[in-house]
C-alpha cells in the first residue's frame, strides 16, 4: 500500500520546487487523470511542474523515502495509460523541461530536455540543414515521451524508430541518483546497454531529464506517390514487393477511403484524390530531384503493374501539406467520428500485413462492430481503431474484449507482438502477458525490481 | 467549352533571401515550381472541362525553363500549353505581361473563359488577370471563390470584396481569377506524365508574332520600374495580457477602441 499524501508531502513537494507549480486538489485539471484515449483515469493527489534534474532527484529520493507512487508526463498524448497515475500519488509533468540545450554539429547530435515537442526538434533540426528522422503522426508529443514508447512513426521503413536516434540519456532513478547512459559516441561495447533498456520502458525505470539525439544530413528532396488502388487487397499485397524490389522509400503508409473522408470531415479540407477505395502513400528522399523522380518512376511502374490506378506526384510544400495534414490527423479524425474507441497498435512481419488489415474486415463484419484502420505497411505496424458508435456499455466492452482476443491471438500465430510503437501501459498489460513467455516476463520483473524495489515509479505498468 | 489557364513558374520556397546590394530576389539554386494560386484556376478549369466536355489550354510567360509549368498543368489534366518565352518578353511588369499573354491568348485561337490565379507568390500584385481581360475587351471578376453556373452563353460566379461577397453573371468570352483555397487541386498523374508527347506544348518568339508592337513588351513595355524590395519589417514579440476576465475584458477593449476597431 502507498502512502495517502498529506499536506507535509505538499509542502515538502514546493519546498523542493517552488509553491506555484505544485497544484493538488481541486487545483489540478481534470484532463490529468487521463491520456489521449482517456480509457484509464485517476487524478494524482499532486501534480509537479518539474524544471531540472536536481528537482526530479528530490523529489524522486523523497518519494521513494515516503513510499510514494511517481508518474512521469509529457504532453499526454499516449493511447496506453504509461503516464495515468492509476495509484494517485505525484505526476511530474516535464513540459517545461523544454529547451533545446546544444547543437553539435561535430558528432551530429542535438542534447535537449524531455518536455521539448517532437515538432520543435523536427523544425529545429531542418532549420540546421539537418533531419531528426522519426516522425510519430502525435507530432506535440514530447521526445521524452516519445523515447519512453520507442516511438516510430512514418519514416521508420528507412530510417528506423527513436531507439536508432537516442546517444545518451540522463535519468534520474528512483531512489534519486543521476546517472548518465550513453554518450555522444556511435559505438559501444561497453557492458550491458542499459541506455536500451530505459528507451520503451515506459517511465517504469527511471525519469529521462536529458537526451542527446542523432542528426542526419538533410535530405534536399522529398517527394511523396499517393497511389489509389481499386481495392485494399491489391494495395496492401503491393507492399511487400516494394520492398523486395529494394526501393529505398523512407515511408509506406496504407489508407482507406472511409478513413480519408472522416479527416475531410474532420478538417474541413478537401483530399487531393477521393475516388479509389484503398491508398498508398509512398515517399522516397534525396539530394537531387532527378535521381529522387527515377526511383518514384519505379516505384510508380511496379505500383502499376499490382494494379494501381495511377500514381500522384506529391512535391510540393502545398501538396505536401495538403495530403500529409490528412494522413496526421487519422487518430483524430476516427476519434471524432464515434463516441468512444479503443487501439490496437500490433505489429506484424512485414509480409503479413495485407493478411492482417483484410482480417480486421473479417473481424469487423464477425461482430458487427465498425474498425477502421490505417498504418505503416512498410514496417508491419497497423493502427486498428475498434469503434464504440451507438452500443451500448455491455455490447461494447463483450465486443471490445471479443475483438481484441480475436486481433492479438491472429498478430502472435503471424509471428506479430502487440505494440509497434504505442507501448503497453496499463491497458495492454494482458496482452503483454499472454503474448511474452514466462521466462521473459520473469527478466522484465527481475529488471523492475533491480530499478525499483519499492516500486514507486510509474507501478503496475508494463508488466 | 475551351477555358485558357494562365500559369507561372515562381520559387519553390517562400524563402528566398534578398541580395542587401542589389535588392532583387537571389534566384540562384533555389528550385522553381508552379505559383501555388494557378493550382485552384487550373482545378477550376479541370472541373468546368469535365462537365462540358471541354479543353483546358494552359498559357505562360518566362524563360524557357517555364515550360516546366506547362508540363506540370499537363500532367494534372491540360490539354495543351503555349510558352511565351523571348528575351524581348523579360523584364515585364504587370502592363507589359498582360500584353505578351493577350498575344498568346489570341495564338490560341477560341475561348470561351480564361481563368487566372489571383495573384502569383513572388510579384503578388493580383494585377495581371484583370489587366489582361482589359487588354482583350472582355469582362472579368477578380477574387473568384466558386463558379456557381455555367451555360453557352454566360457564367455566375461567386467573388470575394473584402468582407463582402458578390454574385456575379457575365457573358463569355470572360476572365476570372480565383482565390486561394476555394478547392484542393488535383495531383499531376503518373500516368498523364508517361503519355504527354512533346508536341502538346509549343514555343512562341517574338518572331512568332509579326505584327506586334515591340514597344509594348518586355523591360521597354514597363511603365513601373522596381526601385527597391526589401524584407517586410519583423515585429518583435506580442503583447500578453495578464489579469482577470473583467480587468482583461477592459485592456482588450482599450486596445480595439485605440486601433480603431470600435
Amino acid at each position: 500500500m502507498y502512502k495517502v499524501m498529506d499536506n507535509n508531502d505538499f509542502d515538502a513537494l514546493r519546498l523542493i520546487t517552488s509553491p506555484e507549480r505544485v497544484l493538488v486538489g481541486e487545483e489540478i485539471n481534470p484532463d490529468y487523470a487521463h491520456d489521449e484515449l482517456g480509457g484509464i483515469s485517476r487524478m494524482p493527489e499532486a501534480l509537479v511542474r518539474v524544471l531540472s534534474t536536481q528537482e526530479i532527484s528530490k523529489i524522486m529520493a523523497y518519494a521513494n523515502e515516503n513510499n510514494i507512487p511517481v508518474a512521469v508526463r509529457g504532453s499526454g498524448t499516449g493511447l496506453v495509460g504509461s503516464c495515468v497515475s492509476i495509484h494517485g500519488g505525484i505526476v511530474l509533468e516535464t513540459t517545461g523541461m523544454n529547451k533545446i540545450l546544444e547543437l553539435d554539429e561535430e558528432n551530429l547530435t542535438v542534447t535537449l530536455q524531455p518536455g521539448v515537442l517532437l515538432m520543435e526538434l523536427a523544425a529545429f533540426a531542418e532549420e540546421n540543414g539537418f533531419l531528426y528522422p522519426p516522425d510519430p503522426g502525435e507530432k506535440s508529443a514530447t521526445i521524452g515521451g516519445n523515447i519512453s514508447t520507442n516511438a516510430g512513426g512514418m519514416r521508420a521503413v528507412k530510417y528506423g524508430t527513436t531507439r536508432d536516434y537516442v546517444r545518451s540519456l540522463t535519468v534520474v532513478l528512483p531512489d534519486g541518483t543521476v546517472t548518465q547512459l550513453g554518450g555522444k559516441v556511435v559505438k559501444n561495447s561497453s557492458g550491458y546497454d542499459l541506455k536500451d533498456l530505459i528507451i520503451g520502458s515506459e517511465g517504469t525505470l527511471a525519469v529521462i531529464t536529458e537526451a542527446t539525439m542523432k542528426l542526419l544530413p538533410l535530405p534536399q528532396v522529398t517527394i511523396s506517390l499517393l497511389v489509389p488502388f481499386n481495392d485494399i487487397e491489391a494495395a496492401i499485397n503491393t507492399v511487400p514487393k516494394l520492398i523486395k524490389s529494394r526501393y529505398s522509400l523512407t515511408a509506406i503508409e496504407f489508407m482507406e477511403r472511409g478513413t480519408i473522408l472522416f479527416s475531410e470531415d474532420y478538417l474541413g479540407k478537401r483530399f487531393p484524390d477521393r475516388k479509389a477505395p484503398a491508398y498508398l502513400l509512398l515517399t522516397a528522399d534525396g539530394n537531387d530531384r532527378e535521381t529522387v523522380d527515377k526511383e518514384l518512376y519505379g516505384v510508380a511502374e511496379l505500383c502499376i503493374e499490382n494494379g494501381a490506378v495511377d500514381a500522384f506526384f506529391v512535391d510540393t510544400e502545398e501538396r505536401k501539406s495538403t495530403v500529409w495534414s490528412a494522413r496526421g490527423a487519422f487518430l483524430e479524425a476516427i476519434k471524432a467520428s464515434t463516441t468512444e474507441m479503443d487501439e490496437c497498435d500490433v505489429v506484424v512481419p512485414r509480409n503479413r500485413v495485407a493478411e492482417f488489415v483484410l482480417y480486421t474486415h473479417t473481424v469487423s463484419e464477425q461482430l458487427d462492430i465498425r474498425i477502421p484502420s490505417f498504418g505503416h505497411a512498410g514496417d508491419g505496424n497497423l493502427h486498428i481503431y475498434i469503434c464504440r458508435d451507438d452500443l451500448d456499455e455491455k455490447q461494447w466492452h463483450e465486443k471490445l474484449s471479443k475483438a481484441f482476443e480475436l486481433l492479438y491471438e491472429k498478430a502472435r500465430a503471424m509471428g506479430g507482438l502487440v505494440s509497434g510503437e504505442h507501448g503497453i501501459g496499463y491497458a495492454k498489460r494482458g496482452y503483454l502477458a499472454q503474448s511474452l513467455d514466462n521466462a521473459q516476463l520473469e527478466i522484465m520483473r527481475a529488471i523492475k525490481k533491480v530499478f525499483d524495489p519499492k516500486n514507486i515509479l510509474n507501478p503496475d505498468k508494463i508488466i | 467549352m475551351t477555358i485558357i489557364t494562365c500559369v507561372k513558374q515562381v520559387p519553390g520556397t517562400n524563402k528566398v533571401a534578398i541580395d542587401p546590394v542589389t535588392g532583387t530576389l537571389k534566384r540562384d539554386g533555389v528550385a522553381s515550381k508552379l505559383n501555388p494560386y494557378d493550382l485552384f484556376a487550373l482545378e477550376t478549369a479541370f472541373v468546368l472541362a469535365e462537365q462540358t466536355n471541354g479543353k483546358v489550354k494552359a498559357l505562360s510567360m518566362g524563360p524557357p525553363q517555364a515550360k516546366g509549368v506547362l508540363e506540370e498543368s499537363l500532367w494534372m489534366g491540360a490539354d495543351e500549353g503555349l510558352l511565351l518565352s523571348d528575351r524581348a518578353f523579360g523584364g515585364a511588369d504587370v502592363a507589359a505581361t498582360s500584353y505578351c499573354l493577350s498575344l498568346g491568348v489570341e495564338k490560341l485561337g477560341e475561348y470561351d473563359i480564361i481563368i487566372c490565379g489571383k495573384q502569383t507568390t513572388d510579384g503578388d500584385t493580383a494585377q495581371v488577370g484583370p489587366e489582361l481581360a482589359e487588354r482583350l475587351g472582355i469582362e472579368h471578376a477578380a477574387n473568384v471563390l466558386s463558379v456557381d453556373k455555367v451555360d453557352e452563353n454566360s457564367i455566375t460566379v461567386t467573388l470575394d470584396l473584402d468582407g463582402v461577397q458578390q454574385t456575379q453573371k457575365m457573358s463569355l468570352p470572360c476572365l476570372i481569377t480565383m482565390e486561394k483555397d476555394t478547392n484542393t487541386p488535383r495531383l499531376p498523374s503518373y500516368l498523364r506524365r508517361k503519355a504527354v508527347c512533346p508536341e502538346q506544348i509549343k514555343i512562341c518568339s517574338l518572331k512568332d508574332f509579326p505584327n506586334a508592337d515591340v514597344s509594348m513588351l518586355g523591360i521597354n513595355g514597363s511603365p513601373t520600374r522596381v526601385e527597391r524590395i526589401f524584407s517586410p519589417e519583423v515585429r518583435e514579440g506580442q503583447p500578453l495580457l495578464t489579469g482577470g476576465a473583467k480587468e482583461l475584458s477592459q485592456k482588450l477593449y482599450d486596445i480595439l477602441c485605440q486601433e480603431k476597431f470600435v
